[in-house]
């Protein structure tokens, strides 16, 4: 097999592996920490970027690591999904390294942020590049394992109370996919995720079968931030530094979101099953509770938390509905969100640098003293709630399409009541810290740090990509409509790993 | 607990001087028995974790400190570091990440010792192990201070 794409596979993992180890050597030097950060993560853009045109031009490429054969081995495998959510990982990355440059307190780096930063990125990556299922659940725990210590770091008792909540349910979370792990290799003999998907292909009426089914999508169900239990996250995300929610939002329950879109196209393929029934539930509840808990809250970080949990139910509604274009809508809304996702929470930060408040309460008059933060906002924040000619409208248009050419319209009609509630919610955010007079007693105050440019800067170019996806949306869509085709097509997937045996 | 060695037990620290010595060979013996056999680095620097923690019982933590040597949070770093390291040498022979390559060695005494890249990992994983153990347990003795 070709060398030098086997190496493309492996960079992503790799190269932010090799930053951890880096800086854990140099963790005496903040000045040795920071370049590397910046460095590994502007690789890890690269060798993403790489490997998705590699992928998008010859298929799915695979690697056998220590070149043990399929099945026998883990191997490593990248199809378009893998690789376009790597690309998203890397983008996330890049303006979470550069965001922390001004951002991140010296006790922070002292504590070993930037290594956890760079184990989480390992994590996330390996999640979305592995074929093997218990591998799978490795990086999930690498990925937790560093978030755990991240969420935590600086050791406030808001963090703590919100990490208590999302330790406990990440780990049963993970006892489930661990049991259903030993269920589906005591019942197949293999792991890896396309032997498995041909062996129980035939067998997917087997009640046992349905059960371990059943146990994924509760386990990653959990980790995507789904109804019912989805409470740790709207408990933590607003805890820790703003780098740290933006990467957390941004990519952590999107693994959730990837392993429930592998695993319920590979292994499990939706048919006309309960598990799609419940998933067309949990689709249409997860949208409805993350934009009403949303309305009640009063804190910048928390409204946008629940609107991470409500944009997940869109990104299930795709998968759910299960035809080739609600797919598209699906990976097109992933790509979407996670850009947007990350970019409100950066500007959350910002707002906080200019006022040092994130109650809405205390807050006020940012658009009149500074009328570029609230272009800024508007641009992510109207994208979120579906407006064109932003990247959100395309989203959800595709998935709502396919909604109503599926007829099931009861969830169309939640989906387009949930759009029109996230622009109150986002309207509301408008209002209250942008437009109205500064109230009279507040206690903000401008945090006088310096580094206020880099911020921008990274807000400005997330926010164009923004933009891009909006205005750029055919070529996107193409993208999304062959990551679909391939997702849709197992046996491509089961052939690309086990060799052609047809 | 002010003066912690009032509390100690007299047999606990007799022993522990013995044991010490003897858990850092056993951790050893645990590192290079692995791969074919149980063992391996993980189990290894548990039993070297486990040793210095007993050393830090009966004397304390700035002893522990001292017998180490090194930062626990350097041990992490090389350690991880020299994991990663042991896979890189396939690539440079066309072949995947993580390739084993062995290579026999004539050691007098012993006969032909079969030694190889997963070894390499070993020893990372070794050193992670102690460092993350010893981290933790030496930061949570320090805070109980």
């Amino acid at each position: 097999m070709n060398h030098g794409m086997a190496l493309d596979i492996l960079l992503p993992i790799l190269i932010p592996l090799a930053a951890a180890a880096l800086s854990l050597i140099c963790w005496r030097s903040r000045a040795l920490q920071r370049g590397i950060s910046v460095m590994a993560t502007t690789g890890l853009m690269v060798a993403a970027v790489v490997l998705l045109v590699r992928v998008y031009d010859n298929g799915i490429q695979v690697m056998y690591t220590g070149n043990w054969p399929a099945p026998f081995g883990i191997v490593l495998v990248a199809d378009l999904l893998g690789a376009i959510m790597v690309v998203l990982t890397g983008i996330t990355g890049l303006a979470t390294a550069i965001y922390s440059l001004a951002t991140i307190s010296k006790a922070h780096e002292h504590y070993g942020y930037y290594p956890l930063m760079h184990l989480l990125l390992a994590g996330v990556n390996g999640a979305f590049l592995t074929g093997d299922i218990f591998n799978l659940y490795v990086w999930f725990e690498v990925m937790l394992v560093a978030s755990f210590a991240l969420l935590i770091l600086g050791g406030e008792r808001a963090q703590m109370e919100g990490a208590i909540k999302y330790v406990t349910l990440n780990l049963v979370s993970s006892a489930m996919f661990l049991s259903a792990v030993g269920l589906l290799y005591g019942l197949a003999g293999t792991l890896n995720m396309a032997d498995l998907a041909e062996k129980l292909a035939p067998h997917q009426d087997n009640p046992m079968v349905q059960i371990v089914a059943m146990l994924f999508l509760v386990a990653f169900g959990i980790k995507a931030g789904a109804f019912p239990l989805f409470f740790w996250l709207p408990a933590s995300y607003h805890t820790p530094r703003v780098a740290v929610s933006s990467l957390f939002a941004g990519l952590l329950t999107k693994v959730g979101v990837y392993a429930l879109f592998r695993v319920f196209t590979l292994i499990f393929p939706l048919g006309d099953s309960l598990i799609r029934d419940l998933l067309l539930g949990m689709a249409g509840a997860t949208m409805l509770v993350g934009v009403l808990g949303a309305a009640a809250q009063f804190e910048f970080r928390r409204i946008l938390s629940f609107h991470i949990i409500s944009q997940i139910g869109y990104m299930l509604m795709g998968l759910a509905l299960f035809t080739p274009l609600a797919i598209i809508g699906g990976v097109f809304y992933i790509m979407h969100h996670i850009i947007v996702k990350s970019n409100l929470f950066l500007i959350s930060g910002l707002v906080y640098r200019l006022q040092g408040s994130y109650d809405l309460k205390q807050l006020g008059g940012v658009y009149r003293q500074h009328p570029w933060v609230g272009i800024l906002f508007l641009i992510p924040a109207l994208s979120l709630a579906g407006l064109p000619p932003l990247s959100g409208f395309f989203g959800k248009f595709i998935v709502i399409k396919a909604g109503v050419e599926a007829e099931f319209w009861w969830l169309v009609a939640v989906a387009l009541v949930v759009g029109l509630l996230t622009l109150y919610s986002m309207i509301k955010i408008w209002a209250e810290v942008f437009w109205k007079e500064m109230p009279e007693g507040s206690t903000a105050s401008v945090q006088q740090r310096g580094g206020t440019g880099l911020m921008v800067g990274t807000v400005v170019a997330l926010a164009s990509l923004t933009v891009l996806i909006g205005v750029a949306a055919e070529p996107v869509y193409q993208l999304a409509s062959a990551t679909a085709s391939q997702l849709l097509d197992p046996p491509g997937y089961i052939n690309a790993v086990l060799g052609d045996r047809s | 607990m002010n003066n912690p060695r009032q509390h100690q037990s007299l047999i606990l620290r007799v022993t522990g001087y013995f044991l010490l010595p003897l858990l850092i060979l056993f951790s050893l013996f645990m590192l290079l028995r692995g791969h074919n056999e149980p063992g391996g680095g993980f189990i290894g620097g548990l039993v070297a974790a486990a040793a210095i923690v007993l050393y830090m019982i009966f004397s304390d933590v700035k002893a522990a400190r001292r017998l180490v040597a090194v930062d626990p949070r350097d041990l992490l770093g090389w350690g991880l570091a020299i994991a990663i390291l042991s896979g890189l040498p396939g690539l440079f022979l066309g072949q995947p990440f993580m390739t084993s390559q062995w290579m026999e060695l004539d050691v007098p005494m012993f006969g032909m010792l079969k030694v190889g890249t997963p070894l390499l990992f070993d020893i990372g994983v070794y050193l992670v192990v102690i460092g993350t153990v010893l981290t933790i347990l030496l930061t949570l003795a320090e805070a109980e201070d």
